[in-house]
């Protein structure tokens, strides 16, 4: 069994490193590597530090769990309690949220260790983490690549060893996207399974946070840690007591391979990969499917009209004058909310704010959003029809591999095809994981996606795992990153 | 040409619920600037809205009492605009899909205003212009509002007044809002248009935005339709726009006409759930409502016998309501004590706040007590006067003031000798009420009044010093 954080937490429990030690150890090396992987946008070590003194304690008086003294990172879009959380949006510079959100709250009462923010896409808009102010994270397996996004710092992070583990939050593809490039595991859960509270907000209809690790087993004790009701988000769902079980009756199982998943775009070596994945399952007995899910085809459409939409709503908020940047030089309030957004946003982060704002005008609302929507419950009913016949779906996460730096940053519909296999999952909130299944050209990992039905996570994870054992091909510690 | 007055109005009503719609704090009005604030109601990024069910509740308290349907499913809006009081540049509202619709507020006359909708939303905070800058308070953003709207039913500054009236009863009388206009509980947006009298057809109508008080509002309307009057009458065309009035001059300004419309780009709140309603949770609150403003007017002229005009100023005033009522429960007769309340108690409350808060030193027993002893004509309606005066002022019961031998009262024997007394040692007003001089006969009522320490039935002592005067003749 791969996996980090159970051997981690075990020479914590028998003493032969303590937290602090782990830190401090974990710090030497992000100050060695970040420079160059530029997976970090800031750290807070003097948290890290306190926060493994508070998780030593809690180890020697026995209340340790499997997280506590494991260092992690968030994305730079989760809220932590006067830290840095800018969503790597010149907008958001400077700004110090004063409140945690839910999913740290949980993490740091189990004696997390938080090293730092992580790199994305300005406000999560992006395959690739080049919209970021901050400049793009480098792919540790190949520091001439993308990392993809928009969790790329996030992946960086995880496979080059600067964090045990991390949170990155998926709104079209943006934790399994990079985890297929860096060749991490990365899960998003069903939509609602965890709490959005202080996730600052892309797409209220499709974020959702879920964590990158080294292993599968890595990510469901995360997920598990996470999950679960809160009353402060509304659209969060209740879950299973207990911990993921990550055990599955492989010939019981039936496995659907949607074709259109399969389709123009998506590389040779990528389809080859997921084909020999797919004869994985079945050599161990799994029942394979042909299904199809025609409405494939609308996904990419309604995935931006609707997340443009509500991005227009939600980024509305950033004028200058509560928090963040506030642009020099006004002659009135008009003037300074104008040359704060003008100044302070991306041109992608503005491209989207434009479009979501011509969808929801009026005349138009018809023709996008609305027929968006209901285009999106065809996505979902098509689901709810394969989920009838089968358990998981395995699918490409990624067209291709990971790209060069540069490559796709001046084409942004080249980079919306690289959502193309990740998006439809999101539109219907269905939870779905992404893992190294092959290496391709170049020594880049490629992803296989497994998607389950509504609610069950477990099933998704347990058949990941079920690979991960199987195949062979894991999501290896990147120890020597060619700097 | 005649035109007439077509008039609807939006009506925003803060609710009176403790906490604010979508998060824990507070609502209460008047605390020092953002103290009552929290990451949701100052739209922090990556806060997020929760639905406050008293909200809910106090919404659908104030359809059923207005005669709404209540929409038992429904959800909310996100309205986009970008102001610097609202803090996420959107107002969570309702759009498609309002709490309550088609309703109605009777006038006194029979006549149904009808309601379009009422829809729950969120109030913005306040900005505040001081010392040439502009600071904003945010402790108003997040309480929740209702927006009552109506159909354009309204045809004169006078009936806007009693719509407007009757809302704030019915909302006071539910307990869903104190609708104090002068602190901003309750808001006005007057829609106003002509047409040529006996036409059906609507005409090009203008908005005046957030009135704050009842008489501005009939002045604001009769200012606006005399302005609309003279356009129409030459031969203009009345251009469609938002106005504000301005209190000094009487006059409407135009704030922003149609091509400055916002478009609010509304679109269904994402990170709210669609809100269900159990029918039976409308019945149970349906069950739990008061009798209503007019109900109870009717009930005071109808059934209780009281007179238009003083039941009108009693109704006014859900807590004098309640006095009253309890009063007449307890088996006082209405119109004794729809008198004293009228005379002698409101004329220690000066203001109308004074009146709807009603705070005084009498309880209903006591009043009830008092008046029962008037009712069976044990003590005159002086002495109950008197003795009410002096509760108001420093409390007590009503056996601190009035014995038993009062209750025996004065026998007519006692009267007439008295009145003899009077006579007597009023020699010179007595000569006087005989040459003609009827007034001088007050000063042998003070002597009786004197005596008796107001006790006494000084109009059947009238009755007898005029016998006895006119005996002596």
């Amino acid at each position: 069994m791969s996996g980090i954080i159970k051997k981690l937490s075990s020479m914590l429990q028998r003493g032969e490193v303590s937290a602090s030690e782990l830190a401090a150890s974990y710090i030497t090396r992000i100050e060695k590597l970040n420079p160059v992987l530029n997976a970090y946008v800031s750290t807070t070590f003097e948290e890290a530090l306190k926060c493994a003194g508070e998780a030593d304690k809690m180890i020697r008086a026995g209340m340790a769990t499997a997280l506590t003294g494991i260092p992690m990172a968030l994305k730079d879009n989760i809220c932590s309690d006067g830290h840095l959380t800018t969503c790597c949006s010149g907008i958001l510079s400077g700004f110090r949220p004063y409140y945690d959100s839910a999913v740290w709250e949980k993490l740091s009462a189990q004696g997390a260790v938080l090293l730092g923010k992580t790199n994305m896409d300005e406000f999560a808009m992006g395959s690739a983490s080049e919209t970021s102010c901050y400049g793009a994270p480098k792919n540790p397996v190949d520091v001439t690549r993308v990392t993809g996004g928009s969790s790329g710092g996030s992946a960086a992070a995880v496979k080059a060893g600067i964090a045990a583990y991390a949170l990155g939050s998926d709104t079209g593809g943006s934790i399994r996207q990079p985890a297929s490039f860096c060749g991490t595991v990365g899960f998003k859960p069903t939509y609602g399974t965890v709490s959005r509270y202080g996730l600052i907000a892309y797409a209220s209809s499709l974020d959702q946070i879920g964590p990158l690790a080294l292993s599968v087993e890595d990510a469901a004790i995360v997920y598990d840690a996470i999950r679960g009701k809160d009353g402060r988000d509304q659209t969060s769902l209740t879950t299973p007591d207990g911990a993921t079980s990550l055990e599955t009756d492989i010939k019981n199982l039936r496995v659907g391979v949607p074709e259109e998943f399969f389709g123009e775009g998506v590389s040779d070596e990528v389809k080859s990969a997921i084909e020999e994945s797919v004869r994985v399952f079945e050599r161990a007995g799994a029942k394979i499917k042909r299904v199809k899910i025609p409405a494939f085809k609308v996904a990419l459409p309604v995935y931006y009209i609707i997340s443009c939409a509500e991005a227009s709503s939600n980024l509305g908020r950033y004028d200058g004058i509560r928090y963040g940047y506030r642009a020099e030089n006004f002659s009135d309030i008009d003037d300074m909310i104008t040359k704060t957004r003008t100044y302070g946003f991306g041109t992608e982060v503005k491209r989207r704010i434009m479009l979501g704002t011509y969808v929801l005008s009026s005349g138009y609302f018809d023709a996008y959003y609305k027929k968006a929507c209901l285009l999106r419950g065809q996505i979902i009913s098509e689901f709810d029809g394969v989920f009838r016949e089968c358990d998981v779906l395995l699918t490409p996460t990624a067209p291709t591999t990971a790209f060069s730096l540069g490559a796709k940053s001046a084409n942004s519909t080249q980079t919306y095809l690289a959502d193309i296999c990740t998006v439809p999952a999101s539109i219907a909130g269905l939870p779905a994981v992404s893992l190294p299944c092959a290496v391709g050209a170049g020594g880049l990992p490629i992803g296989l996606q497994i998607i389950s039905g509504r609610l069950r996570d477990g099933t998704a994870l347990a058949a990941a795992a079920f690979f991960e054992r199987e195949a062979g091909v894991t999501a290896e510690l990147c120890a020597e990153v060619k700097l | 040409m005649n035109y007439e007055l077509v008039s609807g109005f939006e009506t925003h009503v803060e609710l009176a619920t403790a906490t604010k719609i979508f998060c824990g704090c507070s609502t209460k009005f008047g605390a020092s600037p953002n103290t009552h604030c929290c990451p949701v109601c100052t739209g922090q990024p990556g806060a997020l809205p929760v639905l406050n069910k008293k909200v809910v509740e106090f919404a659908i308290r104030a359809g059923l009492a207005t005669h709404c349907k209540i929409n038992t499913t429904t959800h909310l809006d996100r309205k986009n605009y970008c102001y610097p009081d609202l803090p996420k540049a959107y107002q969570i509202s309702q759009f498609d899909k309002p709490l309550c619709e088609h309703g109605y507020v009777e006038l006194e006359s029979g006549k149904k205003i009808r309601l379009t909708r009422i829809h729950i939303e969120e109030d913005a905070g306040k900005l505040v212009h001081e010392r040439g800058y502009t600071f904003i308070d945010y402790n108003r953003g997040g309480v929740p509002l209702i927006e009552i709207v109506s159909e354009p039913d309204i045809s004169s500054p006078e009936e806007a007044r009693e719509y407007v009236e009757k809302l704030q009863l019915i909302m006071r009388y539910i307990g869903v809002s104190d609708c104090k206009m002068q602190e901003g509980s309750m808001r006005c947006d007057v829609n106003i248009s002509l047409r040529p009298e006996g036409s059906k057809e609507l005409g090009t109508r203008t908005e005046i935005k957030n009135m704050n008080s009842v008489s501005f509002i009939e002045k604001a309307m009769a200012y606006e339709a005399g302005r609309q009057a003279e356009i129409l009458s030459s031969g203009g065309k009345i251009e469609q726009a938002t106005l504000r009035f301005d209190e000094n001059t009487g006059e409407t300004y135009v704030m922003r006409t149609k091509e400055d419309a916002q478009d609010y780009r509304y679109f269904p709140e994402p990170d709210l759930l669609t809100v269900k309603i159990p029918q039976q949770k409308v019945e149970e609150i349906a069950s739990a409502l008061p009798e209503l403003p007019l109900e109870k007017f009717r009930r005071y002229t109808d059934v209780l016998g009281i007179s238009v005009q003083n039941a009108r100023l009693l109704y006014r005033y859900k807590a004098v309501c309640d006095f009253f009522d309890r009063c007449v429960l307890l088996g006082a007769g209405a119109k004794n004590t729809s008198n004293l309340i009228l005379g002698t108690i409101y004329s220690t409350l000066s203001t109308e706040e004074e009146k709807e808060a009603f705070d005084i030193r009498v309880s209903a027993e006591d009043m009830a007590e008092l008046v029962r002893y008037v009712d069976g004509g044990k003590i005159n309606i002086t002495l109950a006067q008197m003795t009410l005066s002096k509760m108001l002022k420093v409390g007590g019961k009503v056996s601190d003031y009035i014995s038993e031998a009062d209750l025996a009262g004065i026998s007519e024997g006692e009267l007439e000798e008295l009145c003899r007394e009077a006579v007597a040692a009023n020699p010179k007003a007595a000569e006087d009420y005989k040459s003609g001089k009827l007034k001088a006969i007050g000063g042998l009522f003070g002597y009786i009044k004197r005596a008796t320490q107001g006790k006494a039935d000084i109009k059947k002592a009238e009755e007898i010093i005029i016998r006895l005067l006119g005996n002596d003749k």
